[in-house]
């Protein structure tokens, strides 16, 4: 199923400059990941993989070397093409949620969707993504602090798909949920890889990794 | 169609209603003064304006003090005294010349002491044809003087001595020796402050009357034209002048368009002053709307980090902020504007005395003007927090609590 390559990174170095000295939070990290490929990211905590995953979904750029999405070197894109590859080919489920609070469960979802297509959308499809990630129409109403955590990232997953992303990224998506959710939202993922979607998932739970079919181990900001 | 970023700037400002309430206040206040300031500037010039224009039709020739009448005397003041007097002689020249555009009258004037019972003081003493007081005056009680020792009185010299019909007073200096004692059979209607007669503070009488008590017959103080037609003035003056100062500078010409003008343009320039410093409360505006909209920024840092990591861009942030502003600006000037109707009417009632004028465009105009300015002020203090804004970045963002 793998084709070819849609990330690859050469050589891609962060740094943090901290008072304290220098972090480097990824060391020369080169990989490739194809197209439609279902990928872990492995490793203890402070390990590097959320600054990773940024990489990846092109939320930051590489204090050096290089990194290319869909053969484009993102080096060469200026902010604006960054932003909207973000939010038309990459969605990012996020470690904390990251929910907009003056939004509702529905704009949360709604959001990007408004952001591409400059128009509500009529088609329904905000409101199927939240019945498949089980958030019904009341609920859909509240606002992210009157829901809980699990329900809160199942509004960000369903947030996250609602462009139709080609790649997925996402931090701990199963982190706050409890096993049946946590497996039902990974037959979720493992379903829209075998749509053709490339899904990059940062775990730490071994049960979690094994829908993936390969995974990559970070180790102090090094891909081991 | 659904704006999501304006729906966020709105519950903003809904969240954090008190805030942005104190914020918009500024504004308010900023609408309020600018406005009712020039307001109250317009209606000032437009009531100065229609007093002035009911003197419009009115010329007055003097005598140019510069003219071989040697030293003594500076130019002719307005309406005031000169030394120099006109000759008959000029007076039938400027008849001739004049005549077409209205009535031409000569005028003698001096100030003197008058002592009415006990009571002394001073006043200015005319001397006119009976014809034309009767054409230039309106009474308010009693008749026009047909004897050489009946005169009339201005109603402000009236209320100040006390004068009624029959009334008598002295006029000239005791001490010198010499007065002359007039009744008084008529007062005048108030006419105003005027170039041609300031009546109200005066006694008028025949010009007999006057040349009885300070001679001098034949040699006047002032000619007056009455125009047909106001809009004459500029040729009138224009013509008197060129044909009597041909060989040397006999008269002055005074016309009011001139006065008018230059009252009109300090009045303008007053009015710019006295908005300008109403400006400063916008400043004060700007300064709490930028604070507000900084600590906006600050508070949703996250909120930005989360946006732009989701594909928001930079110009979807900044407008967020912009439009959090604009809000603030349009609801506080429209309270503004609101307020500064019934602010504005009372300042005017009590600066100018008369709301006659408050509703004409050229007073009402201040009020959007003031809206546009309170709306700039507020656009234009919301530019740098929503730049900020936009620019922070993403991965930084998302860290902040
Ligand atoms: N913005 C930042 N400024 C400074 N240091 C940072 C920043 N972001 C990450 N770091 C540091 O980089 C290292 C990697 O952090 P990262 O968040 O990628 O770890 P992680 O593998 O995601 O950990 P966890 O499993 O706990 O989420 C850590 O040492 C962290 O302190
Ligand atoms: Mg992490």
């Amino acid at each position: 199923m793998p084709g070819d390559s849609i990330i690859e990174l050469c050589e891609v170095t962060k740094v943090y400059p901290l008072p304290a000295g220098n972090v480097i939070a990824l060391d020369r990290v080169s990989m490739t990941i194809s197209d439609g490929e279902f990928v872990a990211i492995m490793g203890p905590s402070g390990s590097g993989k959320t600054t990773l995953l940024n990489q990846l979904g092109c939320l930051d750029r590489p204090t050096s070397g290089d990194l290319f999405i869909s053969d484009r070197n993102t080096r060469e894109m200026n902010d604006r093409e960054l932003t909207s590859l973000r939010l038309n080919t990459i969605g990012y489920i996020f470690q904390r949620f990251n929910l907009l609070p003056l939004l509702s469960a529905y704009e949360n979802v709604e959001f990007p969707y408004l952001m591409k297509h400059r128009r509500p959308d009529s088609s329904g499809r905000v409101g199927d993504l939240l019945a498949q990630v089980g958030i019904d129409r009341a609920m859909a109403t509240h606002k992210p602090p009157e829901l809980s955590g699990g329900q809160q990232q199942r509004v960000a997953i369903a947030r996250a798909l609602v462009n139709d992303p080609q790649i997925l990224l996402c931090d701990e998506p199963t982190g706050n949920l409890d096993s049946v959710t946590g497996q039902q939202i990974m037959e979720m993922l493992t379903e829209l890889n075998r749509k053709g979607r490339t899904i990059i998932i940062v775990t730490h739970d071994p049960g979690v990794a094994r829908y993936a079919q390969r995974i990559i181990k970070v180790r102090d900001g090094r891909v081991t | 169609m659904k704006d999501i970023i304006l729906q966020i700037s709105l519950r903003s400002i809904r969240i954090h209603f008190l805030r942005s309430v104190l914020a918009a206040l500024g504004i308010v206040i900023g609408v309020v003064a600018i406005s009712s300031m020039g307001m109250m500037g317009a209606n000032m010039t437009l009531s100065v304006t229609e007093e002035l224009s009911k003197m419009a039709n009115i010329v007055v020739i003097t005598a140019a003090s510069g003219s071989g009448g040697g030293p003594g005397g500076g130019p002719g003041g307005f309406g005031g005294a000169s030394d120099k007097k006109i000759s008959e002689e000029e007076f039938r020249d400027i008849q001739k010349i004049a005549e077409k555009y209205g009535l031409v009258y000569v005028v003698y004037r001096e100030s003197d002491t008058i002592k009415v019972g006990d009571v002394k003081g001073r006043s200015t003493i005319y001397g006119l044809d009976e014809d034309v007081m009767r054409q230039i005056f309106t009474l308010s009680d009693g008749v026009f003087p047909k004897s050489t020792s009946s005169v009339l009185v201005g109603p402000t010299l009236a209320e100040r001595y006390d004068l009624k019909i029959g009334s008598r007073i002295k006029i000239g200096d005791e001490d010198e020796g010499i007065t002359n004692t007039v009744k008084v059979v008529g007062i005048l209607e108030e006419r105003g402050m005027s170039n041609d007669i300031n009546s109200d503070m005066a006694i008028i009488g025949s010009e007999k009357l006057f040349t009885g008590i300070y001679g001098n017959e034949g040699e006047y103080d002032q000619v007056n034209l009455i125009l047909n037609d106001i809009n004459d003035s500029q040729k009138a003056r224009a013509d008197i002048l060129d044909k009597m100062n041909r060989k040397e500078t006999t008269v002055n010409v005074q016309d009011s368009s001139r006065m008018l003008e230059s009252i009109t343009s300090s009045l303008g320039t007053m009015t710019t002053f006295v908005m300008a410093i109403a400006g400063i409360s916008l400043l004060v505006a700007a300064t709490s709307i930028f604070n507000v909209m900084m600590m906006s920024v600050t508070e949703r840092v996250r909120e930005i980090g989360i946006m732009r990591s989701i594909g928001a861009q930079k110009s979807e942030i900044r407008r967020m902020f912009l439009y959090e502003s604009i809000v603030l600006g349009v609801v506080g000037a429209t309270i503004g504007a609101v307020l500064a109707l019934a602010i504005g009417w009372v300042v005017v009632l009590a600066m100018v005395g008369s709301t006659d004028y408050f509703f004409l465009p050229e007073s009402l105009w201040y009020i959007p003007f003031a809206m546009l300015v309170g709306i700039a002020v507020c656009v234009l203090s919301g530019v740098y927090p929503a730049w900020r804004a936009a620019g922070l970045d993403p991965v930084e963002a998302l860290r902040a609590e």
